[in-house]
């Protein structure tokens, strides 16, 4: 087990890159402490994936260093890095059993077999297939297979880091609960340090003690599931974490007050001059549908959604989401929304403005 | 079970691949039974021959001889074309223009005519104006194709091998190309060494592409003729006369039609039977992946 520290880390998949719109993934600081369990959140492309491939080695990136407890192994081979990853489509050794597929990375390390033997038992028993442990991996279901690529990850006990690419996208829905349960049981017997990419908020937010949001090759925000939640510091985190997205709407922002065509939005917190694109953000939460208070809005829309109503509406032009309560009556007289004014955020060129009082 | 529906009537959609097959294969296969069971001495009249043929050619050593020469020509060239190919292409650069380069580059042997094969090597084996040949003899080595038995088939192998290794070497590329890279990095995480990468990830995902090599050289090999025939004409001797060579000696040299007949019956049936077996052990290979 290691803290794995990126230091000025960057890549590009080009030999010689111009521009920052060159680089997979932009520059990048930080630390991952040893233990946690970490879930790397984006859309498709974003560079999880290059990340994630340049920890374990399999891509050595095109400027700075990762450092396993201080050690750099910016340039070391995968196998001395002492990793174990898991990759989006099963991968396993056709000609092999259940068995011998799970005691390969093992094998490979020269472990003896009753040592062997014993850890497969108990990974067989975690993945649940003990009955096909003597069946040959061939012919088995895309689930069945990647249920084997998490064994052979999970298999070894002295692995610094557990990396996971996200592992569960081939797998039914209710067998994707039961081993995202096993692999948090994992992390919270052995305290590995686990890195888990997904584009799933949902396995991200269950999944991690922090997850590290990426957008476009650059990490816009590392935190806990509640800070992503109250106080995205990126446009996009508002919009990605969440289901509706945040609401975000270009306004005018003077003092504790933003202005939206002429309208005043109460913000509960003072700003600073604020230059650039800006706009704020409200979670469709913190909004709330009534008769009389706050500004005109146009209802398109009521969606059901079972435990809560989702209302599309329009505010100046521009799309706004509203939740309101499963028990909500929402009349056609409701037309005015107001926000909770504690709960707006204000950026400035997509990037959260720290508002006066707030510890940066 | 599921029941299923039984629709004979679905047969019917077979019937013009059958009538292609009939005018390409049975019609004239059949006309080589006709001869096979009879004898004529000129003038179009035939008699009834019955088995005779068969009989005759079954106790003439000459075709037991001409198999055993072609089992071991195509038993050799197998041996060497299959690990050789797959050697080459696990060798051949992966992506980009040397990809390319290399693709062409062996695919060059393939595209050149039979007869133009066995004429370049029939060049350049020789002792007096060929490279190879003269190079070998002024080494001083006793090489001289049309004398030296061990020197022809030396001489043939290595032609067919130059020949058609490609083809195996680009099957085995196809089937090497088509392994996603997370099998390599899965590898690489579980520290698997380059044997075993070859052994449990390569050689599997290959292993339908390369019976079908075994199976194409196999069954060309075991027909082989021009090549061997432009180099050696069957020599010295007989010892280069296979199969095929033996046939059309026997056939147009000797205007033997019924015992050349039988000859060609038996050639088509161990062809077949070889290849029948050959396919299914390697199917069954394939499902118990031993």
């Amino acid at each position: 087990m290691a803290r794995i520290t990126l230091d000025n880390l960057a890549h590009s998949y080009l030999p010689r890159p111009a521009g920052p719109e060159d680089y997979a993934l932009k520059e990048l600081n930080y630390d991952w402490e040893d233990g946690e369990a970490y879930a790397l959140l984006g859309a498709s492309g974003c560079g999880k994936s290059t990340l994630l491939n340049i920890i374990s080695g399999l891509l050595i990136p095109s400027q700075g260093r990762v450092l396993f407890d201080g050690q750099d192994v910016t340039h070391a081979p995968t196998a001395e890095r002492n990793i174990a990853q898991v990759f989006q489509f099963p991968v396993v050794y056709d000609t092999m059993t259940v068995h011998d597929n799970l005691a390969f990375p093992l094998r490979n390390r020269g472990r003896d077999e009753a040592y062997v033997a014993e850890r497969v038992q108990e990974i067989a028993r975690m993945i649940g297939m003990e009955e096909m442990l003597t069946r040959r991996a061939q012919g088995l279901g895309a689930d069945a297979k990647q249920k084997i690529s998490l064994g052979r990850g999970m298999v070894r006990k002295d692995v610094n880091a557990l990396l996971f690419d996200e592992p569960l996208t081939v797998i039914d829905p209710h067998m994707k609960w039961e081993l995202r349960t096993q692999l948090k049981k994992l992390h919270h017997d052995f305290g590995h340090t686990m890195i888990y990419v997904t584009h799933d908020q949902t396995e991200a937010l269950t999944f991690a003690d922090k997850v590290v949001v990426m957008h476009d090759g650059r990490v816009v925000q590392i935190g806990t599931p509640d800070e992503l939640f109250e106080r995205p510091e990126h446009t996009f985190v508002g919009y990605f974490i969440g289901s509706p997205g945040m609401n975000i709407l270009p306004a005018k922002i003077e003092g504790d007050r933003a202005i939206i065509d002429g309208a005043e939005i109460p913000l509960g917190r003072g700003y600073g001059p604020v230059d650039g694109k800006v706009e704020i953000g409200i979670r469709p939460e913190f909004a709330r549908l009534s008769a009389d208070e706050g500004l005109p809005v146009t209802l398109r829309r009521v969606e059901d959604a079972g435990r809560h109503k989702i209302i599309r509406a329009e505010l100046f032009g521009h799309d706004i989401n509203i939740i309101a309560g499963e028990d909500a009556l929402i009349g056609p007289d409701m037309t005015r929304v107001s926000f909770d004014a504690r709960r707006v955020n204000v950026y400035a060129d997509d990037w959260r403005v720290t508002p006066v009082g707030e510890a940066a | 079970m599921q029941q299923k529906t039984v629709n004979n009537k679905a047969w019917f959609l077979v019937l013009p691949v059958l009538l292609l097959v009939a005018f390409s294969a049975v019609i004239p296969l059949m006309t080589v039974v006709n001869y096979s069971v009879q004898d004529t001495f000129g003038n179009n009249v035939f008699f009834w021959a019955g088995l005779d043929w068969f009989r005759e050619m079954l106790s003439d050593e000459r075709m037991w001889d001409a198999l055993q020469r072609q089992l071991f020509f195509s038993a050799t060239i197998l041996a060497i074309e299959v690990p050789l190919g797959i050697f080459v292409a696990l060798n051949m650069p992966k992506s980009g223009f040397w990809s390319s380069f290399c693709l062409v580059l062996m695919s060059l042997p393939l595209l050149i005519p039979w007869n133009v094969v066995g004429t370049i090597w029939q060049i350049f084996g020789r002792v007096d104006i060929g490279l190879l040949g003269h190079t070998l003899d002024a080494l001083g080595i006793d090489y001289n194709y049309t004398q030296n038995p061990v020197a022809a088939w030396a001489t043939i192998i290595v032609m067919d091998v130059w020949h058609w290794t490609s083809l195996v070497a680009l099957l085995a590329f196809a089937g090497l190309k088509s392994i996603p890279d997370a099998y390599y990095q899965a590898a690489k995480i579980d520290q698997a060494s380059r044997w075993k990468v070859f052994r449990y990830i390569e050689l599997p995902k290959m292993s339908g592409v390369l019976m079908i090599a075994i199976l194409l050289r196999f069954m060309d090999s075991f027909m082989i003729y021009t090549e061997p025939f432009v180099v050696t004409g069957g020599g010295p001797g007989n010892a280069t006369t296979l199969l095929s060579i033996d046939l059309v000696k026997m056939a147009l040299g000797q205007f033997d039609l019924g015992p050349a007949a039988a000859f060609s019956i038996m050639y088509f049936l161990v062809i077949l039977l070889i290849s029948w077996v050959f396919y299914t052990v390697m199917t069954n290979l394939d499902k118990k992946g031993v």
